[in-house]
């Protein structure tokens, strides 16, 4: 009896505490962007590393995104985004150059995908890593206006019935692979709905290995890195066509600590991109001259 | 509990009362105890709450692993994808306890002419023992479908439920063998001498003795692998674990993870309890034994 009595103080005592503990916590200031013309000038941003543009982005640094190869002595495998080779690649340093900075100052750091949107102060000024935009995501960090506007995509096994589909209806029994993260997994529970469960990987690595063994049927992701796989990489396999957008364009943005100013000064760099057709004549450079499939019908 | 109490004389009776008690707060158990027990554990985790809500990235923090709007989106998911864990380790525990007694009952095979068997035994625990699970997982789950034999299996979740099979076994097998050598020896030369012969010896008189004793590490290994369900997700099925990251994935919100979680606890810790309930009857009727 005692006991329960002593159980109930402890109890209440603690409800107290964290009662107390929770009216204690401060209110946040969010500074909000707001931009202007000096504010921009490379010597007024605020960055992690001062006179240093720091970019994050996954290792490996797959094509057609990055190319050119590895570096001797850098962390990063099968190409070094250094090298200012590949679509991502190529658009971070226009922006740079659009900021006032010079090759040198631009720094890449490898950065795990959580890691781009753990709270608390990040390691690089802006990552960029084929990270669509969602509102729910934007709740967490600040999303640049789009570099990419992505379709999803579909890679089979040549010898697959898979491999020659022309619409999402006959994709309905089959078994799909994706990693986990990306976008992919949304378009496929909502718009292809299959019966079964889709499987999901760590990483590319391990869905292109369960594609090889016939673990899956097809693999989804987005349609520049599927037509890497399925025409580059694999030697049996193809890519087998791009999946149609079904309610808003999904589109790729660079991604900023919340409140980070620096995301307007980066917006201006994109917007004058786009406008000077720099956007457009990467895109094209680096994946529309390679990259090409049929749509695959709704 | 307290017929078995009662039996025993008045004084060692108080003292097992007390004992559970004042094993877990300090002192003699009595009112003082309990009062610098409860006093403590408030200034303790008051003092905790304090510097986490009073830290500067708090905010921030309570946003990205306490959302409400989070949790309940993603709970009822989770937990959907939860039932494939029990599934996974309910499936796998029913593999693990009958081919780990196995693997024990060979190792304790005595003579020479058991030597292979003995030596397939002791390389197999080891081996098992030795690799990390989620390296088996992804030797298996990738590697075996890679041969492209039309009899192997290609199902993640089968290869994935095989691996902490084969994992698991190595452990429980050592239990098991634990067990087996606990019991004295005089059992099984009492058994023989009744006319009993080997194996009836072992089946009748040593395995019931010795896995009623290992009952509590048992299902200590048991709860490690309900956790380590969570690992056939790196070979594609989505369990709790990868639904939360996916949730994650989509909201660039922890929370999901702290739903994954609870589920877990909501699971194992009854068993731990059960087990602790379960080791001190064991030491009541040791103790009972002796007196």
């Amino acid at each position: 009896m005692r006991r329960w009595f002593a159980t109930s103080i402890v109890i209440a005592l603690a409800a107290v505490a964290a009662g107390c503990g929770g009216g204690a916590s401060g209110t946040t200031t969010e500074s909000q962007g707001t931009t202007s013309a000096d504010m921009c000038a490379k010597d007024q941003l605020k960055l992690v590393t001062p006179g240093t543009l720091t970019i994050g982005t996954g290792n490996p640094a797959y094509p057609p995104w990055y190319e050119g190869g590895e570096i001797l002595g850098s962390p990063f495998k099968v190409n070094d985004p250094s090298t200012g080779e590949g679509y991502e690649s190529a658009v971070a340093y226009a922006i740079a150059k659009r900021l006032d900075f010079a090759k040198p100052d631009v720094k890449w750091i490898a950065v795990p995908f959580n890691l781009t949107f753990r709270p608390g102060p990040k390691n690089f000024d802006f990552a960029m890593q084929q990270i669509s935009y969602s509102k729910k995501r934007a709740e967490a960090v600040d999303f640049s206006d789009s570099y990419y506007d992505v379709n999803q995509a579909l890679v089979a096994l040549k010898d697959k019935p898979l491999a020659n589909v022309t619409s999402i209806a006959e994709l309905k029994d089959e078994e799909l692979g994706l990693v986990v993260g990306t976008t992919s997994y949304q378009y496929i529970i909502d718009n292809i709905r299959p019966n079964k469960q889709p499987l999901v990987f760590d990483t590319l690595d391990a869905n292109v290995a369960a594609l090889k063994n016939g673990q899956i049927d097809g693999l989804v992701t987005d349609f520049p890195s599927a037509y890497y796989i399925g025409n580059v990489q694999l030697s049996n396999a193809k890519i087998v066509g791009r999946f149609p957008t079904i309610g808003s364009q999904e589109y790729f943005g660079l991604t900023f600590e919340k409140g980070n100013p620096l995301v307007g000064c980066v917006n201006k760099a994109i917007e004058a991109l786009r406008a000077d057709g720099t956007l457009k004549q990467l895109e094209q450079q680096w994946i529309t001259s390679k990259a090409h499939a049929p749509l695959i019908k709704q | 509990m307290d017929h078995e109490q009662g039996a025993r004389p008045p004084d060692q009776a108080v003292a097992a009362a007390g004992s559970r008690r004042s094993r877990i707060l300090g002192g003699d158990g009595g009112t003082r105890s309990i009062l610098i027990a409860t006093a403590s554990t408030v200034v303790f985790f008051a003092l905790i709450a304090v510097i986490v809500v009073t830290s500067p990235g708090w905010p921030e923090v309570k946003k990205a692993f306490f959302d409400p709007e989070v949790f309940a989106d993603s709970f009822p998911g989770i937990a959907e994808a939860f039932l494939l864990n029990i599934r996974i380790f309910m499936i796998a525990e029913a593999i693990i306890l009958v081919f780990a007694l196995l693997i024990a009952v060979l190792r304790s095979l005595p003579g020479p002419v058991f030597f292979p068997l003995r030596v397939l035994a002791i390389a197999y625990t080891d081996l098992f023992r030795g690799v990390p699970t989620i390296l088996v997982i992804f030797l298996l789950g990738f590697g075996a479908p890679a041969l492209q034999l039309s009899w192997v299996p290609t199902d993640p979740l089968f290869w994935g439920i095989v691996a902490l099979a084969l994992v698991y076994s190595a452990y429980v097998a050592e239990v098991y063998r634990a067990g087996i050598e606990s019991v004295h020896p005089s059992q099984d030369a009492a058994a023989r001498s009744l006319g009993l012969g080997r194996v009836q010896s072992l089946r009748y008189v040593i395995l019931p003795q010795a896995v009623r004793r290992v009952v509590p590490p048992l299902l200590n290994d048991f709860i490690g692998l309900q956790k380590d369900s969570a690992l056939v997700a790196l070979i594609g099925p989505v369990e709790a674990f990868r639904q939360a990251q996916i949730d994650e994935a989509a909201t660039f919100n922890f929370t999901p993870y702290l739903a994954t979680a609870l589920l877990f606890i909501l699971i194992t810790v009854p068993l731990a309890r059960f087990t602790d309930w379960l080791i001190a009857r064991d030491r009541r009727r040791q103790l009972a034994g002796h007196a």
